[in-house]
């Protein structure tokens, strides 16, 4: 029976997930298009409002091409990999007190093992896809996971350290529920250093180096095309919304807001968790992409020192004020 | 009766993905087969209830070192397979030996004994998580090794800036 339970809670939310990864697609077009004077899409349904159905159903249907000199295991089990640890991470998020599959005390640590094993997924399709467009896009994916991994770590030390759990809803409670408690004040280097390698962890503008459209074609995915096309972009979009979450856990007070909605207590977590996706779209109709040693110069000799300097101020004030 | 099945699972999938490791031509497949042996490993962890050692094998082992094995098995061109002469000449005498250690190693299992309850038994570390009582061992009692394991690791990374290190860029 209790298994049954859990079973029921997991479909419920993947469905609830892929439902808003859908839509989010949505948003992201619209927003874009209106940030370029454009209307985004408007032709399937009232203002374009059925777009994603019918482009999942297109994705779905479409043929699974597998390149003849591609490694057929690992091609197809590519994009599986991505999706599922993205998927796999969404189990320790609380959306609310209480609400939450799995609550367990190392979530963070948990989180950052999940998306590190994501980008197995992009190298193993950059490997496996056999041409140099998709090789290319895997080799920048590994240097910058590796790179921005890091200062993500380290910079959530200090939520850590205040909060002293790695347990999310924990986080959440130490935080209290008024505004100027949340953690984004205290940890303002952290919030920093967080926000950019979050862009970079999830491939985004303007760190979308794997995926230059300008001279890779689209990177690692250039040989997939279909539903295994579609579960990349599933992955990337969750793995924004499991980033915007964390964001949301550890600086801005999750589910904790201005007053208490009845019924719906994940109310202001969403709509924070809606405000970081909105700055994600932002940032890629506005920013240039960077270049690489750019990239590689800004994860080591910016954002690393600038982590380890919040994580030596978060201790020194903890001393000073016991 | 669960925890006793899921030794068992772990540490076949452990031993299965060893060998498979060791036989795969592909070396890109033998890296794959060892991360899921970490995998395991972390299994292991989690059965202990050392659930921090369980994430941190994941991230460091899983998520780290062996994307960098990738990256230096991408790097390297293998186009060559890379053919090293026996040791040992003969077969016979590398399977006897073998299979001698393997006795070796097979008569020493009677003699494990448990070794006495330390301070922390299962309930104290549920009761204090994982992490803060390893924290607090690491921190206190073994504030030296901790310190001397820092410095060694320190050293390499002196030691790995000097050699990556362009001689020209020095010049200029």
């Amino acid at each position: 029976m209790q298994i049954l339970t859990i079973v029921l809670q997991i479909a419920i939310l993947l469905a609830i997930v892929l439902l808003h990864v859908a839509y989010a697609t949505y948003f992201e077009r619209k927003i874009i298009g209106h940030m370029q004077v454009r209307l985004g899409p408007m032709m399937v349904g009232y203002h374009g409002l059925l777009q994603p159905i019918a482009d999942g159903i297109k994705s779905f249907f479409k043929e699974d091409i597998v390149p003849e000199q591609a490694d057929r295991p690992l091609f197809l089990f590519a994009p599986v990999i991505c999706l599922v640890t993205m998927l796999t991470s969404l189990a320790v998020i609380p959306f609310a007190k209480g609400w939450v599959l799995a609550d367990i005390n190392i979530g963070l640590l948990f989180i950052f093992a999940m998306s590190s094993l994501a980008s197995y997924g992009v190298i193993l399709a950059g490997w496996a896809s056999n041409s140099k467009y998709t090789f290319l896009g895997g080799l920048r994916s590994m240097a910058q996971v590796i790179s921005y991994e890091l200062p993500l770590g380290l910079s959530l030390v200090g939520v850590m350290m205040l909060s002293g759990s790695l347990n999310l809803t924990t986080i959440v409670d130490s935080q209290g529920s008024s505004f100027s408690s949340m953690y984004l004040f205290p940890q303002l280097i952290g919030f920093f250093v967080f926000f950019v390698a979050m862009l970079a962890e999830t491939n985004r503008v303007p760190f979308d180096l794997p995926e230059a459209e300008t001279e890779l074609v689209s990177g690692y995915i250039t040989e997939y095309s279909g539903m295994r096309y579609a579960l990349f972009f599933m992955a990337e979009y969750i793995g924004m919304m499991v980033m915007s979450s964390i964001g949301t856990i550890c600086f801005l007070g999750g589910w904790n807001g201005p007053f208490e909605v009845p019924f719906f207590p994940p109310f202001w977590f969403i709509l924070k968790v809606y405000g970081f996706l909105f700055l994600f779209i932002w940032i890629r109709a506005t920013l240039p992409r960077y270049r690489y040693d750019q990239l590689m110069a800004l994860g080591w000799k910016l954002l690393l020192p600038l982590a380890l300097l919040n994580i030596f101020l978060t201790g020194l004030f903890k001393i000073l004020v016991h | 009766m669960v925890n006793q099945l899921l030794f068992l699972y772990c540490a076949g999938v452990i031993t299965a993905m060893g060998l498979l490791a060791v036989n795969f031509k592909n070396p890109v497949y033998s890296v794959l087969s060892v991360m899921v042996l970490f995998f395991h490993v972390a299994g292991l962890y989690l059965l202990l209830n050392a659930e921090f050692l369980a994430a941190i094998q994941i991230i460091v082992y899983a998520g780290a070192i062996l994307v960098l094995y990738l990256f230096v098995l991408f790097l390297v061109s293998l186009r060559k397979e890379v053919k090293i002469e026996r040791f040992i000449a003969s077969h016979k005498i590398s399977t006897l030996v073998s299979l001698a250690l393997g006795g070796c190693l097979l008569a020493v299992i009677p003699s494990f004994k448990l070794g006495a309850k330390g301070q922390y038994p299962v309930a104290r570390v549920e009761q204090l998580t994982h992490t803060k009582a390893m924290g607090l061992e690491l921190y206190s009692n073994y504030i030296l090794p901790f310190e001397i394991a820092g410095l060694i690791l320190l050293i390499a990374v002196i030691g790995g800036l000097v050699l990556a290190r362009n001689e020209k860029e020095v010049k200029e």
